[in-house]
């Protein structure tokens, strides 16, 4: 692995930035996902910051169950991000559909329209869940570039 | 670009200044807004037709999820009609209950709506502040109820969880410190030059414009518009609790800012007469599960504004119908009005400054003139007509592409 691309790497793992982006919730994910940001959890000590859009973003935080109005913006803003790209699905309607599961305008779940890297349930997500989980998805991260160093 | 042309730009549905999906077609001349077209349904789930292939029970959770922050709100609004169809007494200590969490909500809705519109105006020191202290009143939430958001305290009937002196004492502390910070918000908020300057006059809705545009809740308020369910049509245990209406006279974003803070004042006075007065007694009484035919309407003061809902039964264990009515349906047509004629960089705050609510808005509404009396079903090959014609009016015409195209299949 060359110098630059290392140190690339590291940079992805320790400061990733995220797009938040809700696809048809009920606003209950959303404000926990903003509660974890702001000084009670305080998300941006591990480095992550929101942005606003989807070219500066390295991972898509998605809640809701995907409205069929909103699945064709989704796939738009997914494909605009850069590569590497990671998902995580913020509440049990973005994991499986939830309480809306057989609704007429609704997906079950977001990676019934793009693929899902972690999945963070619970209605809603409480701001410890969606902290844990981002680790979570960064540990994991850590450990494949390990892998791939061995 | 030249100066005097108007031009078209989209805002949304995706975009850093709104936290919910939701188009706006901004039409703009230079710096200025000529007209905005706004465009919902981007949250639209179906909530009022899954509503209806569901039981009582399990519509309350449904309704519950119509919106994240204001969850209290719908549920209660709902399990009001479907009691008014059952004729159900609920008990006082339930109704008591309500009250208190439906404050609880109030007062981490509008710390929520202060944060964020401080973050629209690029004061993120009052974003983090306001978010610090909410975290206060969402402890206590989830001390009451066993959950930050979505509470799940509504039952058909009463209320599902008890409260105990040991949860009243710590009710009571967190609402002491909060009175605290939020008499350093109304300080911010009446006397912070950097607010004053740049609300006052954005977004500016008079009295009448309120009135005829049928604005509700702080909206309404700040224009001075005297109406409030709590006090008009008292609900729950509002009937016997005082408390004022606030209403302001600045008829803009800086007025609402104004109200909403001051009605946290309002809520903590409420919260501590529901705390003292607490009745003894049962929670909740016991529903039928086959609910009579009937049909109700029910009203609520959302910390948006009036939310109604109604619900018609036909003696099953489901609703035949469904319809719930926002308070960001009612507001939103205000938004288009005060954002003629102003400028770009006042969008954000502006549409934030009604506590817009999409995931609440997004219903199926149909409107029919009020003089037409006519009510018809269209049928599909007629919408398919329709939507030919629609087209064809906007310059999109298909219908060569599709004689060609019939004309290669006719040839495979």
């Amino acid at each position: 692995m060359s110098l630059v691309k290392k140190i690339v790497t590291w940079a992805r793992i320790k400061s990733p930035w995220i797009l938040h982006f809700n696809t048809g919730a009920c606003n209950a994910c959303d404000i926990e996902i903003i509660a974890a940001l702001t000084p009670r959890y305080d998300l941006e000590r591990f480095g992550i910051i929101l942005k606003g859009t989807p070219r500066h973003a390295d991972i898509l935080v998605c809640s809701g169950p995907v409205t069929s109005q909103i699945k064709d913006r989704l796939i738009r803003i997914y494909e605009q991000m850069p590569e590497p790209k990671f998902v995580v699905a913020v509440g049990t309607c973005a994991c499986s559909g939830g309480v809306f599961d057989g609704c007429y305008n609704v997906e079950s779940g977001i990676n019934a329209v793009i693929p899902v890297s972690a999945y963070i349930p619970g209605c809603p997500a409480s701001p410890k869940a969606i902290i844990d989980g981002v680790v979570k998805l960064l540990t994991s991260l850590e450990e494949k570039e390990e892998a791939i160093k061995r | 670009m030249h100066n005097s042309e108007e031009f078209k730009i989209p805002f949304g549905p995706q975009h850093p200044a709104l936290k919910e999906p939701e188009s706006f077609s901004v039409a703009l001349k230079g710096e200025k807004i000529m007209g905005v077209d706004i465009r919902l349904g981007y949250n639209h789930r179906g909530i009022e037709k899954a509503a209806e292939e569901r039981t009582y029970i399990q519509d309350i959770y449904l309704i519950e999820r119509v919106c994240g922050i204001c969850s209290h709100a719908h549920a209660t609004c709902f399990i009001q009609a479907v009691e008014e169809i059952a004729n159900l007494v609920v008990p006082k200590r339930a109704l008591y209950i309500r009250t208190l969490i439906a404050e609880l909500e109030r007062v981490h809705s509008h710390l929520l709506w202060l944060g964020v519109a401080g973050h629209e105006i690029g004061f993120d020191t009052l974003l983090m502040y306001s978010w610090r202290d909410r975290e206060v009143v969402m402890d206590i939430l989830a001390l009451l109820t066993g959950n930050r958001v979505n509470y799940g305290m509504n039952t058909i009937g009463g209320v599902r969880r008890d409260i105990d002196p040991e949860q009243i004492q710590q009710t009571l502390k967190a609402v002491d410190i909060l009175e605290e910070r939020t008499k350093y918000y109304i300080e911010v908020a009446t006397q912070e030059t950097t607010i004053i300057k740049r609300l006052s006059g954005v977004g500016v809705v008079s009295y009448d414009d309120a009135l005829r545009l049928d604005a509700v809740g702080p909206t309404a308020r700040a224009s001075g518009v005297k109406r409030d369910i709590r006090a008009d049509d008292p609900y729950a245990a509002y009937a016997e609790i005082s408390f004022d209406v606030i209403t302001d006279d600045h008829c803009d974003v800086y007025g609402r800012t104004v109200v909403r803070v001051k009605e946290l004042m309002e809520s903590y006075k409420i919260i501590r007469q529901v705390l003292k007065n607490l009745p003894e007694g049962p929670i909740a009484v016991r529903a039928p599960r086959m609910i009579p035919a009937g049909e109700a309407l029910s009203r609520y003061e959302a910390p948006r504004g009036e939310d109604v809902h109604y619900v018609k039964a036909n003696g099953t264990d489901k609703p035949e119908r469904v319809k719930i009515r926002a308070p960001t349906l009612a507001n939103i047509q205000a938004v288009k009005h005060m954002l003629k004629d102003r400028y770009l960089a006042d969008m954000p705050i502006v549409i934030a400054a009604i506590d817009p609510c999409f995931s609440c808005t997004d219903r199926l509404v149909s409107l029919s003139h009020i003089d037409s009396r006519d009510k018809k079903t269209i049928t599909w090959p007629e919408l398919h007509q329709f939507s030919i014609e629609w087209h064809k009016q906007q310059g999109i015409d298909f219908t060569q592409l599709n004689k060609q195209l019939e004309e290669r299949l006719k040839k495979c």
